[in-house]
């Protein structure tokens, strides 16, 4: 479901999102790499959610506890506020209802943490504008009629949602094409043309 | 004159071959319905070796028609252990590691205590005078026979179907004495259609005349017929439409036209006759009415006003569940149930659906990625708990 994992430098700044010891689930954990990063360095009581069975064997071969399911249709079921953390890394947009997802993620955690690639990188506007095409990137590598991603947003449009479904943005943070962290003094407008994926962290 | 090595059901129900735990008056087993079976025996396997500080034994629950005969050639049979695929020297449960543990059920018929053992009263075998078991009774039998072997708690307690039944139950009851928990196919309850059916087989047994009230063994006679119908029937509950078809299709058996008769024309039902006919030579029909009893019986959340989470609160036990896709005899659905229960308990657990369209057997076929995830969760939980290194 993730965009590429070699370009998972959202995953550590999550982890310097999270407090040492919390209580954790990954929604769309993949092979569990975050949750291994998570367990080992922050020592946290992690869970997992994930559709592929690939991704789930490989999770329980490293000895976390990962559930196959679908982060639409399975989120319902926890409680509320189980959890001191809720991640949705690079999932959001492959999810059918983001706008529902978002509020069951605000509604199990104490805090949600999103990352997304944002589509109104200045890549992906320059290939709208002069090729026409819908962009295919080094880290949105699917041509529109095969990929999974099929609810892209921009930051501002997810500061929009965010606003919407009541969320507080507690921190925000984007990653450029370096893979470098931008400056938190930079506008909104300027995260927005580019940051190659941003960070939040929310709570309601 | 050389004597015959084969043994017979009924043999093996009384002295079995296998290790047996007698377990005397002053250790009586409580039942779920008020009663108590006392004396009584578990017959049991091991493999493997206990080490020293007995961490790294792992209990094998056994299926409806499964016995303790896991993974050494069945006594009646002949035939190979029916987990060989699973549990053995590097196998997903590796025997060169871990302690591997596997009894008859209570009211089984290959050796524990049930319907076809002598009752020490009357010098008579019980029949319908033994007293209707539950799962909870299984599982309360096994731990007595874990504190008889000298182990305090289990590494890992595995099993598919009713012996899934088992593991959870374990996970309820002993939830301290279980550190990992593999349900398999299985679920925290059973459903309308899944007692529908076991009534078919009961009433099928019951309604042949040589059941003669469940007293057929002291009237030397045996109910065949009935539960072989029995059997066949829930057989097909054990495949999928999408495996029969790939396996028989509308071939016919034998011939090349259809014979305008009720003899098995189609290979499938050679196949079902079979299986029928072979299952009656190991297995008692008493047992069988016992045993699908304590499965329509099992429902973890009743105890707990319905509230599944509740059977769970608190648990310390790691769960991996596995299910697949073409089960319809205990669906994903049913295991997802007990998933959902155990995150609201807060409970670590893992969870597999395993594509399939094998049915609800394929917990005992080969199924690679199903044997992956079983041995990546006992490896990864071993490694870290540093136990079988």
């Amino acid at each position: 479901m993730s965009v590429n994992t070699e370009s998972r430098i959202d995953l550590r700044v999550i982890a310097d999102l999270i407090r040492p010891g919390s209580r954790v689930l990954d929604v769309g954990s993949g092979d569990g790499e975050l949750l291994d990063l998570l367990t080992r360095e922050k020592n946290v009581d992690g869970r997992g959610l994930e559709i592929s069975q690939r991704g789930v064997n490989e999770s329980v071969a490293r000895g976390l506890p990962v559930i196959q399911g679908d982060a639409d249709s399975d989120l319902s079921y926890y409680p509320d506020k189980g959890f001191d953390y809720v991640v949705l890394s690079q999932t959001l947009q492959a999810t059918r209802n983001p706008k529902e997802v978002l509020n069951e993620l605000l509604r199990i955690g104490e805090r949600a943490i999103v990352s997304f690639p944002n589509f109104g990188h200045w890549r992906v506007r320059l290939s709208l504008l002069f090729k026409g095409r819908m962009p295919v990137t080094k880290d949105l590598p699917y041509s529109w009629y095969d990929t999974p991603n099929i609810h892209f947003c921009t930051i501002r449009d997810f500061v929009a949602l965010c606003d919407e479904v009541g969320a507080t943005v507690e921190s925000a943070a984007a990653v450029n094409d370096n893979g470098e962290k931008m400056g938190l003094s930079m506008p909104w407008w300027f995260w927005n043309f580019f940051g190659q994926q941003a960070i939040f962290l929310l709570r309601r | 004159m050389e004597q015959s090595r084969v043994r017979t059901a009924r043999d093996e129900a009384n002295s079995p071959s296998s290790k047996v735990a007698h377990f005397g008056a002053d250790k009586p087993l409580k039942l779920g319905s008020g009663s108590t079976l006392s004396p009584f025996q578990v017959a049991y396997q091991t493999e493997g070796t206990l080490n020293a500080d007995r961490s790294n034994a792992i209990l094998i629950c056994h299926a409806l028609t499964g016995d303790q005969h896991a993974v050494n050639e069945h006594p009646v049979t002949g035939k190979p252990g029916w987990w060989e695929i699973l549990v053995g020297p590097g196998k997903p449960v590796d025997t060169d590691r871990f302690f591997v543990i596997c009894s008859n059920v209570i009211g089984g018929c290959m050796g524990s205590s049930g319907p076809a053992t002598i009752d020490p009263a009357t010098g008579k075998a019980y029949g319908l005078n033994f007293p209707v078991i539950t799962i909870g009774d299984m599982v309360r039998a096994q731990a007595m026979l874990i504190d008889h072997l000298g182990i305090d708690q289990l590494f890992a307690v595995v099993g598919g179907s009713m012996g899934g039944m088992q593991v959870l139950e374990w996970a309820k009851s002993f939830s301290e004495r279980v550190r990992l928990a593999i349900p398999i196919a299985t679920g925290a309850r059973h459903t309308a259609q899944n007692i529908a059916f076991h009534e078919v087989g009961r009433q099928a047994v019951m309604a042949d005349p040589d059941w003669c009230g469940g007293s057929y063994i002291e009237q030397g006679r045996h109910p065949s017929k009935g539960l072989a119908v029995a059997r066949m029937g829930a057989h097909i509950t054990y495949l999928s439409e999408a495996a029969l078809h790939r396996k028989f299709g509308r071939n016919l058996q034998d011939r090349n036209r259809v014979t305008f008769g009720f003899d098995a024309d189609f290979q499938i039902e050679s196949y079902l006759r079979y299986q029928g006919i072979t299952f009656v030579d190991r297995f008692d029909a008493n047992s069988y009415l016992y045993l699908t009893r304590a499965m329509d019986y099992f429902d973890l959340a009743a105890e707990h006003n319905g509230r599944l989470a509740d059977a769970f609160k608190g648990s310390k036990t790691r769960f991996c569940l596995v299910s697949f896709t073409s089960d319809w005899l205990f669906p994903t659905e049913e295991s997802r149930m007990i998933v959902h229960a155990l995150n609201a308990a807060g409970a670590a657990v893992s969870f597999v659906e395993i594509e399939t369209d094998r049915g609800h057997d394929s917990f005992l076929l080969d199924e690679p990625e199903f044997h992956a995830a079983v041995r990546g969760f006992i490896n990864a939980a071993a490694r870290q708990l540093e136990i079988g290194e």
